[in-house]
């Protein structure tokens, strides 16, 4: 009997977390206990991407998308929807402003906006079954490389497609190949980057979570074009699903003769192996992540020689990232014109954005490059929680840099971010509203680099520590206007003389934080005060005389007692004392306490 | 083992069904089999499975079958209803499993619409 149901559970690592395992089974069991197992097939794919909403479970051919799915859900749907064919309405997804409910996924905005070319299999396949993928063109792309093209025209065919690095660099695809061709040697390597470290960026483990296989088509690809027979993915030790179903996929494509010697009868032999990183953010970097696989400490080495001439084992070495590989097939399949033809002049093709922060629909999005920031934040993501103000958007992770609403328009590629001070970085992009205070996020970023410094060249290891220190200072009411002109001298210098990238662009985040938000830092420094009422040593807490009613409640929360009143009087606090713990204006029912 | 282009093709064409209902684009032709209480009691299950079976058969890459809740005809039951991308749906009623196959190869797969089955439309 032929399956005419399908339901896909979403098995990332997002979804997973919130009990995607436990609904399988329950789906499964309700569906055998119905007697239906012949006809509905339930199973589990990588991730949809809207991890916001998820426990995700989709219903196919009905294209019904449900949301939140819990076990009780799970019982439902079984009952309801795959019985007798009626939708779930408490399960459907609701449009966050108009409440509209929206059941297919197609018609929300979430997706509206998507073109899914790294994302395509996500969330359509089971990732751990190769003949999906198979099913899905998989593996044509290698066999077209293989049997049509000489390894020339594959390196031209990328070139022309106008592919760049989507780990961050951006450098154009096509010529790094090209570069690693050239590189007289008999052993070459292909790298598949997996060190996916930005806080907040997940879509790398995304696409070995929900297509594993794509990436070691693209990197088969990357070997016969450059001449190279093996190949390492690094991946980081946090990501034990993205690991699991990696070995899954190296298995049944060594199986299958896809990778090992002779793949489709040709005289082109590859394999692939794993290499487990500890979760170093310096090892995304490229030379450090050469040293790492060595077995030495993971720290850069000054860059030339490039790894195209002197990378692993000393041996001509091309290494790109997940996404990057994710793209290779399409490109072989449908040929450079048609990747050219979306994205903008310079930047083509797709990006994958991974939102987060304070918009409402937190997860994974694919749109052309050229996108603006806008469309972005408020179509895909659905605005901002709870109605408040849209701040500033950080992008390209500690790298990158804050940009602010009057830039919200700006088409997304790598030239336009790197212009407002920012980057494409690997795509994460976090969301702030009016209630983050810009100084302590620079400080944040700040000390996100001071931990992950290797310490090899001082202009790391010692200038971002003096960075901190001095945004410390700042946050804590001690900053004075000279600090602000250190700030940014010593920004520039350490921009200007660390090593490697990680050094180079860790000061973006104070160097566009001050471009974009002076007045913030004027009103820690002047005023010591911090206008989004982030930076506690600088609040200061008044009751609102007109507003108390004297309902005492501020006063019996107050820790160190503070606070002084009669019953249905006007309270008043009494600053002396108070250690800013917020606790009377978390209290307060009628808003009477404010903070400054 | 893979040894061909060949052989990569035959596994994918072998496996395409797999996939074939999780792709519901907006310009195929869909056939909506009515699933509730009255459809199942009247056989619409036995329908439903032979329908999704002809149009593997037939290979009709551009049909989805799915199945529906309660279209109000229940004295007409099992009740199929044809769309065409872009024209008004056909209703079919007191469709068994055999009359089932025959709507997928006169009406999806030939453009026949079967006059004397139909209820609406």
């Amino acid at each position: 009997m032929a399956v005419r149901m399908e339901l896909l559970v979403c098995g990332g690592t997002g979804c997973q977390a919130s009990n995607s395992n436990r609904v399988l089974e329950v789906l499964r069991e309700g569906i055998k206990g119905a007697n239906l197992q012949d006809e509905v097939n339930v199973l589990m794919t990588g991730c949809f991407g809207f991890c916001e909403k998820g426990p995700i479970v989709k219903v196919m051919p009905d294209n019904i998308f449900y949301v939140e799915v819990d076990e009780d859900a799970a019982r439902k749907i079984v009952a309801e929807h795959v019985v007798k064919g009626r939708i779930v309405d408490e399960k459907i997804y609701r449009e966050p402003e108009t409440e509209e409910k929206l059941p297919e996924q197609s018609s929300i905005p979430f997706y509206r906006k998507q073109i899914r070319i790294a994302l395509r299999n996500c969330g359509k396949i089971d990732p751990e079954n190769i003949n999906e993928y198979i099913a899905a063109d998989g593996y044509m792309a290698l066999a077209k490389a293989l049997t049509e093209m000489t390894p020339e025209e594959v390196i031209d065919v990328v070139k022309r497609s106008g592919l760049r690095g989507r780990g961050g660099g951006g450098f154009p695809t096509g010529i790094k190949w090209e570069a690693t061709r050239k590189s007289n040697s008999d052993i070459k390597y292909v790298i598949c980057n997996a060190d996916e470290g930005d806080p907040g960026a997940f879509m790398d483990r995304s696409i070995l979570e929900g297509d594993p296989h794509s990436v070691l088509e693209g990197m088969a690809i990357a070997g016969y074009a450059i001449g190279a027979q093996f190949g390492y993915i690094y991946v980081r030790a946090e990501y034990p699903l993205a690991i699991h179903r990696l070995r899954v996929a190296i298995k049944q494509a060594r199986e299958l003769g896809l990778l090992g010697n002779n793949i489709f009868g040709t005289n082109f032999s590859f394999d692939v192996e794993i290499k487990i990183g500890a979760g170093a953010f310096i090892c995304g970097e490229e030379t450090a992540l050469i040293n790492s696989i060595e077995g030495g400490r993971g720290e850069p080495t000054v860059k030339p020689p490039y790894p195209a001439q002197v990378g692993l084992w000393k041996k001509p070495t091309n290494i790109n990232n997940v996404e990057t590989f994710a793209n290779v097939c399409p490109i072989i399949l449908n040929g450079a014109d048609w990747f050219a033809a979306i994205g903008t002049q310079k930047s083509k093709g797709t990006k994958v954005f991974a939102l987060a922060g304070k918009v409402n629909n937190v997860g994974l999005v694919e749109v052309p490059m050229g996108t603006t920031l806008r469309e972005i934040i408020f179509d895909l993501g659905g605005g901002i929680k709870g109605g408040k103000k849209f701040k500033a958007v950080q992008t390209g992770g500690p790298s990158g840099g804050c940009i602010p609403s009057e830039h919200l328009d700006t088409p997304i590629d790598y030239d336009n971010l790197t212009a407002l001070g920012s980057m494409m970085g690997s795509g994460g992009m976090i969301v702030m509203d009016e209630d983050d205070c810009m100084v302590n996020i620079a400080k944040f970023y700040l000390e996100f680099s001071c931990d992950e410094s290797c310490g090899r060249c001082t202009a790391c290891r010692v200038g971002n520590k003096r960075l901190l220190e001095i945004l410390t200072k700042i946050t804590e009411g001690n900053g004075e206007m000279e600090d602000l002109e250190r700030l940014r001298e010593l920004a520039e210098t350490i921009k200007d003389s660390a090593l490697c990238g990680l050094g180079q662009t860790s000061p973006n985040p104070v160097l566009s934080t001050m471009k974009f938000f002076y007045d913030e830092y004027l009103a820690h420094v002047k005023d010591k005060s911090c206008p989004s009422g982030v930076c506690t040593n600088l609040l200061k807490y008044y009751i609102i005389p007109e507003k108390c009613v004297g309902c005492t409640a501020c006063a019996r929360v107050c820790p160190v007692n503070v606070i002084h009143g009669e019953a249905k009087k006007v309270h008043v606090i009494d600053r002396e004392g108070c250690i800013k713990c917020g606790e009377c204006y978390r209290t307060c029912r009628f808003n009477a306490i404010t903070r400054k | 083992m893979i040894k061909s282009l060949e052989e990569l093709k035959q596994i994918r064409d072998k496996y395409k069904d797999v996939l074939q209902n999780r792709e519901a684009e907006e310009n195929k032709i869909r056939i909506l089999v009515g699933m509730a209480t009255c459809g199942i009691a009247a056989g619409a299950r036995d329908t439903i499975n032979a329908i999704v079976e002809e149009v593997r058969n037939q290979n009709l890459d551009n049909a989805i079958v799915v199945q529906t809740g309660c279209m109000g005809f229940c004295y007409a039951e099992p009740t199929v209803e044809v769309r065409f991308p872009g024209q008004s749906p056909i209703l079919y009623g007191k469709i068994d499993a055999e009359k089932g196959r025959e709507i997928v190869r006169r009406h999806v797969k030939g453009g026949e619409v079967i006059r004397e089955w139909v209820l609406r439309g």
